[in-house]
């Protein structure tokens, strides 16, 4: 029941509002990055959600440091037809027809998160659905058909921006294939 | 812009009269919509490879769950590869190159091509099941037959270099600066498979450099022996693991190639982490 109460909040939007940014000048693309990861949606998956007082919150002190590596998963139950996906009450945590995914840790942490990536890294994977443009594909539910819509220069700057963010240090675990999953149950 | 057809069919006809192959641009120059259109064969076969194209083996090849394969290259007629630097052959406008891959019969051709601007053209060419004709597959690849799409491509042929990975100084017969001889397959394994992506070049971020140098071997082999030894354990689990969102590569492969790792994990277990006993 918290798990669907947490969904149904999330999607309804019915949570705690912050402020609303002005957008900043491009020539400040640590300002433009903040600007674009809070209003297009990083924070609803790459950053944990728990229960707070007012309801379904993202845990801000761990901002878009992905699939919390202390949350013990279970298996995910496969929904009856025509539901075709379980989330983690995190909304971190993914299953469908392609397996389970978790979402990855954004913060510059330099051996669990993006420290050691390169502007062109982040681009290259925006750009090519591959992890640094070379790597595994990126899983749903990443909407990376929608960011890809993105100019090199916002792309630039959601990356200077997550560069300036606290490191937290959070080993995202791997993906599961279907039958890895499966196998798990 | 007009439909190129003219232009494929003059190409065509030069193919036919074994004269050299116009070099393309993209805008003129439709992928060919056949093989047999490509230049790789003689006129009117599937079978009979052109004279001019030069039939090469690669030392450390690329592991593709077994199949096998044949590989060409066609430089223009009075051209040459520049090798003055050795990690980075210069090849010509027109360059062709092409790699057939069978599992008892032919299944896809591979065909790269270096166009008039300088820039490099992917495609994939997928054969009947009687063998007698291969035809180009989609942009986006066909998935489920295990074809890549040209994006796909770009993942390898982009990282290195030179993105005929298997025509280079290295791999036609460079030294590497190994220390022994399990050492040389490790290295040169690690070099076939995993360098194009995992060098300074394209994916420095992970650490990880493992393709070697013709021109510098010794710093190449010392940075490779570095980020082995010290990342071991994870190199061995991922290119082992049966979950295709781990397993490296992350392309082309479905089935870990049990064979060709023993080098490897010799080489860690002999010469780089001997105090730590067996390893899977």
């Amino acid at each position: 029941m918290r798990f669907m109460l947490s969904v149904a909040a999330i999607l309804s939007g019915a949570l705690v509002v912050p402020d609303a940014l002005a957008a900043p000048a491009a020539s400040d693309p640590v300002a433009r990055g903040k600007y674009i990861v809070s209003t297009s949606g990083c924070h609803d998956c790459h950053t944990p959600w728990v229960l707070g007082p007012k309801g379904p919150e993202p845990d801000m002190t761990r901002a878009l440091s992905g699939h919390p590596s202390d949350v013990k998963m279970p298996a995910a139950p496969r929904p009856a037809e025509p539901w075709l996906v379980t989330i983690a009450a995190t909304n971190t945590a993914f299953a469908g027809p392609w397996g389970v995914s978790f979402t990855a840790n954004l913060t510059p942490d330099k051996e669990t998160g993006l420290g050691k990536w390169t502007p062109k890294n982040f681009r290259d994977t925006i750009r090519t659905g591959r992890h640094m443009g070379r790597g595994r594909e990126v899983l749903p539910p990443m909407p990376v058909m929608v960011y890809n819509n993105f100019d090199d220069a916002d792309l630039e700057a959601i990356f200077a921006y997550l560069r300036s963010i606290p490191a937290v240090k959070n080993k995202v675990p791997e993906p599961l294939e279907p039958r890895a999953a499966l196998a798990a149950k | 812009m007009s439909n190129g057809r003219p232009f494929r069919t003059a190409a065509a006809l030069l193919v036919a009269l074994g004269a050299s192959v116009p070099v393309h641009t993209a805008m003129e120059s439709a992928l060919a919509a056949n093989l047999r259109d490509t230049g790789l064969f003689e006129s009117g076969s599937v079978e009979r490879i052109r004279a001019a194209n030069e039939e090469f083996t690669p030392q450390f090849p690329l592991w593709t769950d077994g199949q096998s394969k044949r590989r060409w290259l066609y430089l223009p007629a009075g051209s040459a590869v520049d090798k003055s630097d050795p990690d980075r052959w210069e090849f010509p406008r027109g360059t062709r190159a092409w790699k057939e891959f069978s599992d008892g019969g032919r299944i896809e051709t591979r065909f790269i091509e270096r166009l008039a601007d300088g820039s490099w053209r992917f495609a994939t060419y997928v054969w009947n099941s009687e063998g007698t004709e291969a035809t180009l597959a989609p942009a986006g690849g066909l998935p489920k037959r295990g074809i890549p799409s040209r994006v796909d491509c770009l993942a390898c042929h982009e990282g290195a270099p030179a993105p005929i990975l298997g025509y280079s100084a290295v791999q036609l017969g460079g030294a590497i600066a190994a220390r022994t001889p399990h050492e040389r397959a490790a290295m040169g394994y690690l070099h076939g498979n995993c360098g194009h992506c995992h060098n300074a070049n394209a994916l420095e971020a992970t650490g990880l450099f493992l393709a070697q140098s013709a021109a510098a071997p010794s710093e190449s082999a010392g940075k490779t022996r570095a980020s082995v030894a010290e990342r071991a354990p994870e190199i061995l689990r991922r290119v082992q693991s049966e979950n295709r969102y781990v397993r490296m590569p992350p392309l082309g492969v479905a089935v870990a190639d049990r064979h060709g790792l023993a080098p490897i994990r010799r080489w860690i277990q002999n010469d780089l982490q001997p105090h730590k006993g067996d390893i899977k």
